[in-house]
């Protein structure tokens, strides 16, 4: 993954930062952070089906989804039938490590090929590529990299101008052709210009589309192809970005993207707001791939290294009962 | 992964053979099924408690009809459930006011689509002889105001380009909103669409900035623009934005995928507020007004059919129903009928968005994506001209149409043979559909008897 190759995070931790955020959103309304399943838990000297039920409703309200909250409660169960006075720690335990054990995904190790290294950004519209690419740009930067953004969403009204404010912010270069121009020739351009300049990574940023479009999959297909062609092995990632909000329909977005993009890794943003994004869990598990991000807010630094264990703190987190 | 809710009935009301009937003994099963599937369509989990609750006595307390299986019992009164919680209405946009112009604004989460909404519904105000005006006020996302004034060029709507002076970006947003209003009222535009910044519930400075906007514009909508595919948290962001803004309706959008959508209850359970639009492709022509029982279809997992089905009812009359459902198994459907179908059809609405309500699995596939003719109502009329430039042979048997006669159909029509070809191959596929249709032995009952909740959802209102 990036973050190994590119040395370890440096900033301040995942569940810190994620913390820090929400804290600062929600200290008003929500005075604690108390975890839901804690909540659920709190003085239970055994397992009932009652706390059970209410911990796949937690699990289904955090957008895990019913069919994967199920399968993990009925483990639970198992182990509750096994130890008729299990604890509420031990019960809390089974639970989140069993979420953890989804979320971890053996990723082969990368090789170390020659630069550029190129990395595609691909999810449906407003999703949030361009954002996140941006803020991937800055971590490249700060790392002291080379970058070329590779502006291949020649389809949305004013996609390159966004692009382009990003390329400024970050002080990057950026390569483009006019709107409506194919997305695999910008591609070739960039992909070309870093091979020869020896620039040491490539970023693309796609078209937001949705993944019921076999026309749209497919031109995806074809920008990949294109990069290979430039460079070997190329895209060396291409990464879904999905956002927190999306309920099930984020399975079928990871197979699609998958079947036509070959998808290495999920990227998932606007965990600033109140979503809980529970389907990465469904993904992970399903499609044995691995969420490497996290975008937290729309500035620079707030992007930040996936750690399944906070993820799956975090999944609970906030109380506010609300219907 | 996702089956069709009767599909999953029809599997519990297998296992219970000889029984066939709703009780006390095999409800849970059924109402597990109901539960899950809403689950999977992203229905908030408190609603769908609800609304299983309710189910569970109305289908205890349900007479037998004989003409529906047990699945199919189910299934309706889960869809009248539904409709209740949803409303019935399909709602409109009030644009009433004394001093115009009057004012849309949008309001929703980042990402979720008001600019294209925007641009969208300016296209459609226009179509409907209003003169809107576009600003942007989202002086945040890098681009967001080019964004905007580019698809109102597409729109061909006139949008508000003036630069704030303020470095504040709340004072610059508000200065350009009075701005805009100004200039919309000096070029005697009615309505003033605002495209605002995409924001958390969560952000109290831009939720104040929105409230300070609405205070400051006395909009006569607030529209909350949400994604089709949000989950769980639908309830609690549209909740939050409500409980602030207090907005008059809702618009989803990315119907073009194929999320169920749930959120639209959601949403409306949460907040009381209709569903008005519903935005369902890139192009600025893909915003529908919004029609609850069609979402319902789509929730359950029976694409619209049913709405389908219940829009033909009202519009073919019996007797031509039945004549073309024994067409239709005689494989006798002839270009002739083609034609009465498309004039039909015509009745009901335009035939894309006809095509579309089709659900996007099944026999339906086809129909779908790339395969999807795409049809405007231009396109139509030419059709019609090129069937009446057929012999009467032609119009029986299509397959007689070889080369030589479709070059004379088309000079004969004023189209061209790659029409007439289009057009040939777009009756073959409809044929075909029709087929799959009437082998559907609960769709071909729902087609032919009248007596259909159909007809109390016209009649009710
Ligand atoms: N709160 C929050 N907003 C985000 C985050 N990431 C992106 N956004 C916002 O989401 C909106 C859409 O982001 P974009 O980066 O334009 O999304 P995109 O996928 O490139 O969109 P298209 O190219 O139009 O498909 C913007 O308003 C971003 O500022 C995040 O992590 N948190
Ligand atoms: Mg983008």
């Amino acid at each position: 993954m990036i973050q190994t190759l590119f040395g370890p995070e440096k900033k301040a931790g995942f569940l810190e930062r994620l913390q820090n955020k929400m804290a600062g959103a929600v200290e008003k309304t929500r005075a604690s952070l108390v975890s839901r399943v804690d909540e659920i838990l709190r003085g239970k000297t055994e397992i009932s089906p009652e706390t059970l039920r209410e911990l796949e409703t937690a699990l289904i309200a955090a957008d895990v989804g019913a069919a994967t909250a199920r399968e993990i409660i009925a483990h639970l169960r198992q182990a509750a039938a096994a130890e008729p006075h299990m604890d509420a720690e031990t019960a809390r335990q089974l639970l989140q490590n069993e979420l953890i054990q989804c979320l971890k995904v053996a990723v082969p190790p990368v090789e170390n090929a020659a630069p550029p290294r190129v990395i595609m950004l691909v999810g449906v519209n407003g999703a949030g590529k361009t954002t996140t690419l941006g803020k991937l740009t800055q971590r490249y930067r700060d790392e002291g990299k080379t970058v070329i953004l590779c502006a291949a969403d020649t389809f949305r009204a004013a996609a390159g101008e966004q692009l382009q404010a990003w390329a400024e912010r970050t002080g990057t270069e950026m390569i483009h052709q006019k709107p409506g121009a194919d997305p695999s020739a910008v591609i070739f351009d960039a992909l070309t210009a870093a091979k020869a300049r020896g620039t040491d990574c490539v970023l693309i940023d796609t078209a937001g589309r949705l993944h019921t479009k076999d026309n749209l999959m497919q031109e995806l297909a074809k920008m990949r192809r294109t990069a290979g062609r430039v460079i070997a092995g190329a895209p060396h990632e291409i990464y879904l970005v999905l956002d927190a909000t999306t309920g099930q329909n984020g399975l079928q977005q990871a197979r699609q993207f998958t079947a036509a993009a070959g998808i290495t890794g999920v990227i998932v943003t606007k965990l600033d707001g109140t979503a809980r994004g529970g389907i990465v869990i469904a993904i992970a598990r399903e499609l044995k791939l691995p969420v490497c991000y996290a975008g937290v807010g729309e500035k620079l630094d707030d992007l930040i290294p996936f750690q399944a264990e906070t993820f799956v703190h975090s999944l609970f987190g906030g109380t506010a009962a609300f219907l | 992964m996702f089956d069709s809710l009767t599909d999953r009935l029809q599997r519990v009301f297998k296992n219970l053979r000889g029984e066939g009937k709703i009780s006390e003994a095999n409800i849970g099963d059924t109402l597990e099924a109901v539960r899950l599937a809403l689950l999977d369509a992203d229905v908030h989990h408190a609603v769908v408690d609800q609304v299983v609750g309710d189910l569970r006595v109305k289908a205890l307390g349900q007479e037998v009809m004989a003409s529906l299986s047990p699945a199919e019992q189910v299934v309706k009164i889960l869809r009248d459930e539904l409709l209740e919680v949803l409303g019935r209405q399909t709602a409109k946009l009030n644009l009433k006011t004394s001093r115009p112009p009057a004012v849309i604004l949008m309001a929703g989460l980042q990402g979720s689509g008001k600019t294209t909404t925007c641009a969208k519904l300016a296209r459609m105000l226009r179509q409907q002889g209003h003169r809107p005006y576009l600003v942007s006020v989202d002086v945040y996302r890098p681009a967001a105001r080019e964004q905007l004034a580019l698809l109102a060029g597409q729109a061909e709507t006139p949008v508000f380009a003036g630069a704030p002076a303020s470095g504040d970006p709340t004072q610059a947003v508000l200065e350009l909103a009075r701005a805009a209003r100004r200039e919309a009222v000096n070029r005697g535009c009615d309505v003033l669409l605002v495209d605002t910044a995409g924001r958390l519930h969560l952000d109290d400075a831009l939720m104040s900035e929105m409230r300070q906007l609405k205070e400051l514009l006395a909009p006569n909508e607030i529209l909350f623009v949400a994604d089709a595919m949000t989950g769980q948290d639908a309830a609690r962001s549209a909740g939050e934005f409500h409980r602030q803004l207090q907005f008059s309706g809702a618009v989803l959008t990315k119907m073009d995928g194929d999320s169920r959508g749930g959120a639209a209850l959601s949403i409306h359970h949460v907040t009381g507020q209709p569903i008005k639009f519903l935005g369902s492709s890139e192009r600025l022509d893909g915003l529908e007004v919004f029609h609850p029982d069609r979402i319902v279809g789509r929730i359950l997992g029976m694409g619209d059919i049913l709405t389908l089905i219940e829009r033909a009812e009202s519009a073919v009359d019996k007797q031509q129903a039945a004549e073309l459902e024994k067409k239709l198994q005689s494989d006798a459907f002839s270009l002739e009928d083609f034609r009465d179908q498309l004039r039909q059809v015509r009745k009901l609405g335009p035939l894309d968005s006809l095509m579309k309500m089709m659900p996007k699995v099944g026999p339906f596939a086809a129909l779908q994506g790339r395969g999807r003719p795409e049809v405007d109502e231009g396109q139509l009329t030419r059709i019609e001209a090129i069937i009446n430039s057929m012999t009467a042979e032609e119009r029986r048997r299509h397959q007689v149409i070889n080369g030589s006669r479709r070059k004379r159909i088309a000079r004969g029509s004023g189209t061209s043979v790659q029409e007439v070809n289009q057009l040939l191959k777009q009756y073959v596929q409809m044929r075909k559909m029709f087929k799959t249709f009437s082998a559907s032995p609960f769709l071909r009952k729902r087609m032919m008897d009248m007596d259909l909740p159909g007809q109390e959802l016209e009649a009710g209102g």
